[in-house]
């Protein structure tokens, strides 16, 4: 206890939690009032914030260099296995405190406009909530348990909202899918943390980074496999290859999940989880080079998809996964601030691309609803010329576009910029970096280009949604629209956290950040590169937004699109990228596929029929009956027989107590 | 001498008690047990238990005895009938198992006693000049097996009861 | 010392007894074989209280109350058998025979 605000910790978890059980007993209750729970969903969150806000001032106040821990009551206390539940505050888990509670709100406040007249209003909020409080859990949980407990229950909340429309099959198992390979992610952190556990004595986080340097040897195996665990579990959760596939397919939600937990906050957790273990990951060079490996080919890989994706969302699906790997090169890199900073960014501008998709989309649903069409909504050949039905809309997300392709002075482009020289710097020492910075160059020139393409087919050229529908088209409520234009300022400014030394700025996120990055930066060593080089790669940088986007402007002509009703196939490569390099084929053909002819001949067919239900139930059964049947001849009624038995009896105990 | 009495009185018991359990009628049977207990008496006193072989007298001899023979008169089981020895298989089985048996209580009878525990000869006959033949056995009886001698008059009584609600025909 | 042969007499008294009990089919003889048994018994206590002390003796009168009591008991059974069954063998005793 600080005896300050920061004494307040519980209070943006416990205010989530609490919206949670009135909107879900709202829900299974009174469904219909849609006005209170309302208050109470878009409330508790703006509460949480304001909190947060105050958590946060104290925090600086108190300008200490160390984590401050709240615990609150044991929860496993084993033997040497101590688990309070505990939060901790420090500066980075302020940073996502702020990120998730202050994103969230926004996305809540959107959603009231964007959820109006589905019957499942209610469940929705109390979903999102939920989600809300288990993201806290996650990013102040002091130890690893604590943590997973938040990890899972978002996993939960992403399932129950990837599947919110569950009525329509598709929904539904996208939800699993997204359950299942998450979990495939959470058997790497499980494994990881018994390895930590067994290695350090304890899972407290400051115990544990306390104790590694002393219980591990840098590069040895130990440490490498508990990062790279713990990196399976990250690329469930963050969608990296090779666990990304159902990413794409969560975006079945409702488009302010797509924003809230698969754009701005759940997925970067995997991020935030080896930000927080950078000591570890500092300690483990070949891990450290898998982190961005994995991260710089997701990057690359994923944007190559992008470029021919028709369905709005799924675009920015891709384009999500391929923002990750960029933070993921970060974190490997070293570069934790800069990985930090893109999460931040990209929370802000990904969100804003989201919810002015979702704005589009509920534009176009209502347009086809008028006239009881049933076009896909989500398809950018329906849209075309939007941006005269939808100044603002179209606006703030060409800001959000330039944002994301490294405009400057968007906050993108100092985030991403960052990153890339990060990446290069380290590859004077360790040339394989070289090789992930020019993935990653490639991964924002593909960017540009795809976000160009998005926009233009959106926004410009002529309408194809319908004569009649035409006339539906228009821009969506304040509600939603007032989220956007606070998202499309901080997309703008949100540079302004950290801008380095190199245009006279202060690093204000660097410096806040130093006590979390201060032991693994110890361990990395630090390539000062000259200003001129700096220079050089900012300018390669910006040339390359520059020119995928005008490379799109001048390549891609919306005239010649014709509605999705009517598109002819792709042929070619292109046919490749649209069915996503066929990722999801090779895994049903390769696992999937063979995964079920093993349960159901092999785990089915044989050892549950055979062995467990005919050897072992069944067997018991007939051996209990065979005995029985050999021991009916015992009991024949006869008193003579028994008194005969009873004598072998006794002389059997006799002859145990003579010998 | 007292060796010679003692295996003289030894065999006719256990002489006896073989015509015991051989003879077909169960008169015969009772009245040879009859035998074997007056010798078992006088093993008894041998042994330098007489007030025990005057209870083995007067309570088995006299009264078990003659309620076993009252109620085999009672059933008029003396007559003679059709025998109630069981056949070839039944007479091998309690052959072989009573010789086991009898083999594994001689192995346990060859067991030698602990000295320590054992009191120095002629203890018991010190003892009962000293407070007399019953005094001998009634002091502990009264004194360290007090709570277990109510005990067995409880279950005298019990027992008076149960053979009475058995054996009436009608309550 | 008497209790050597006091066991030996002792031990075929109480075989005796068993094999009394195997391969008799009456009732009251079956009675009286476990009597002999008791005896059997009495006798071995009788002998070790020579030397182990006194407390065999009072056993010996306990066990004959409870042979006075099982006496009484047995009997009254095998008389309300008799009633029933007209017979007190063992072959008759068979209700716990199916069919």
């Amino acid at each position: 206890m600080t005896g300050t605000a920061v004494d307040l910790i519980w209070l943006p978890p416990a205010l989530a939690l609490l919206g949670f059980v009135l909107n879900g007993t709202l829900a299974l209750t009174r469904p219909t009032a849609k006005r209170l729970v309302s208050v109470i969903g878009a409330g508790v969150l703006l509460a949480a914030f304001a909190a947060s806000i105050a958590v946060f001032s104290a925090f600086v106040g108190l300008h200490a260099d160390e984590p401050v821990v709240l615990r609150y009551w044991s929860w496993i206390p084993v033997g040497t296995l101590q688990v309070d539940v505990a939060l901790q505050v420090d500066q980075l888990s302020l940073v996502m405190l702020l990120v998730v509670t202050g994103v969230g709100s926004l996305i809540h406040l959107f959603s009231i406009g964007y959820m109006k007249e589905d019957p499942g209003y209610a469940r929705y909020f109390a979903y999102l909530n939920l989600f809300v409080f288990f993201m806290l859990v996650l990013v102040l949980g002091a130890s690893f348990p604590v943590m997973f407990v938040g990890w899972e229950g978002v996993g939960l909340c992403s399932y129950l909202l990837i599947g919110f429309w569950f009525s329509d099959a598709a929904n539904a198992n996208a939800g699993r899918k997204a359950f299942i390979m998450n979990r495939i992610g959470d058997f790497g952190f499980m494994v990881a943390m018994f390895m930590i556990f067994w290695a350090t004595g304890s899972l407290d986080f400051g115990t544990v980074f306390t104790h590694a340097p002393m219980a591990l040897v840098p590069g040895s195996r130990t440490v490498t496999a508990i990062t790279l665990l713990l990196f399976l579990g990250c690329t469930g959760k963050s969608a990296q290859i090779p666990l990304y596939t159902w990413l794409p397919d969560a975006m079945a939600g409702p488009t302010p999940v797509s924003a809230l937990i698969h754009a701005a906050t759940m997925v970067t957790a995997g991020v935030y989880l080896v930000a927080r273990c950078n000591l570890l990951f500092a300690m483990a060079p070949v891990s450290s080079a898998v982190v961005a490996g994995v991260g710089a080919l997701t990057a690359l890989f994923a944007a190559t998809i992008a470029l021919k994706q028709w369905d709005i969302k799924k675009v920015l699906a891709y384009s999500t996964i391929s923002q990750l790997g960029y933070m993921f090169v970060a974190v490997g890199t070293g570069a934790i601030t800069a990985g930090i900073f893109h999460l931040a960014t990209h929370a802000f501008f990904k969100a804003l691309l989201f919810l002015g998709s979702g704005s589009v989309i509920y534009a176009m649903h209502q347009a086809y609803h008028h006239t009881h069409a049933h076009d896909d909504a989500q398809d950018m050949r329906n849209m075309g010329g939007l941006s005269r039905y939808m100044p603002w809309t179209t606006s703030l997300m060409w800001i959000a576009t330039l944002a994301i392709a490294g405009v400057p002075p968007l906050a993108g482009f100092f985030s991403k910029d960052e990153i890339l020289t990060a990446a290069h710097a380290r590859g004077h020492v360790e040339p394989i970096w070289l090789v992930f910075w020019g993935l990653g160059l490639l991964a924002a020139l593909l960017t540009a280009f795809y976000m160009t393409r998005l926009m233009l087919y959106t926004f410009h050229g002529p309408n194809r949604t319908g004569e009649q529908e035409q006339a539906h088209l228009h821009e969506a409520p304040w509600i939603m629209t007032g989220p956007l234009l606070v998202l499309g300022v901080l997309s703008a400014a949100g540079g302004l956290l950290n801008i380095p030394a190199l245009y006279r700025g202060g690093a204000r996120l660097e410096h806040w950040l130093e006590p979390i990055t201060q032991p693994s930066a110890a361990l990395i060593p630090a390539v000062p590169l000259s200003p001129s080089t700096e220079w050089l790669l900012v300018g390669i940088a910006v040339a390359v937004a520059v020119v995928g986007i005008v490379g799109a402007w001048q390549l891609l002509k919306p005239q010649r699109l014709v509605p999705a009703r009517s598109a002819p196939e792709e042929r070619g490569f292109a046919r490749v990228l649209r069915n996503k390099w066929y990722v999801d084929e090779i895994y049903d053909a390769l696992i999937v596929r063979p995964l079920v002819w093993f349960s159901r001949v092999v785990l089915w067919q044989e050892i549950d029929q055979l062995v467990v239900d005919g050897a072992a139930v069944n067997g018991a059964a007939r051996g209990a009956r065979a005995l029985g049947w050999a021991n009916r001849w015992l009991q024949t009624g006869q008193v003579g027989t028994y008194v005969a038995v009873f004598v072998v009896g006794v002389l059997l105990v006799l002859w145990r107590a003579i010998g | 001498m007292t060796l010679t009495f003692f295996r003289i009185f030894g065999v006719i018991a256990m002489g006896s008690a073989l015509l015991c359990i051989t003879r077909k009628n169960p008169v015969a049977s009772a009245l040879w047990l009859v035998v074997t207990l007056f010798a078992l008496a006088a093993l008894f006193v041998l042994l330098d238990a007489q007030f025990i072989a005057a209870l083995q007298i007067l309570v088995y001899a006299g009264a078990i005895m003659v309620l076993f023979l009252f109620v085999i008169m009672l059933l008029n089981l003396g007559r003679p009938g059709p025998t109630d020895i069981r056949g070839p298989v039944g007479l091998l089985t309690a052959a072989v198992l009573a010789g086991a048996l009898l083999l594994q209580l001689r192995v346990l009878g060859q067991a030698t006693l602990p000295s320590s525990i054992q009191l120095p000869p002629g203890t018991i006959s010190a003892l009962q000049q000293q407070q007399g033949i019953v005094g001998s056995v009634a002091n502990p009886l009264f004194d360290t097996y007090l709570v277990p001698f109510e005990i067995a008059s409880v279950l005298l009584l019990a027992a008076i009861v149960g053979a009475v609600v058995l054996a009436k025909r009608k309550l | 010392m008497l209790l050597s042969p006091a066991l030996f007499i002792s031990a075929v008294l109480f075989t005796l007894g068993v094999a009394g009990v195997l391969f008799r089919r009456n009732a009251i003889v079956i009675f009286m074989c476990v009597e002999l048994m008791l005896n059997a018994v009495n006798l071995t206590f009788v002998a070790l209280a020579q030397s182990l002390g006194m407390g065999g003796q009072v056993f010996v009168f306990f066990v004959m109350a409870v042979a006075a009591a099982e006496a009484a008991v047995g009997l009254a059974i095998i008389l309300a058998v008799y009633r029933h069954k007209q017979s007190v063998s063992l072959q008759t005793m068979n209700l716990l025979k199916d069919g």
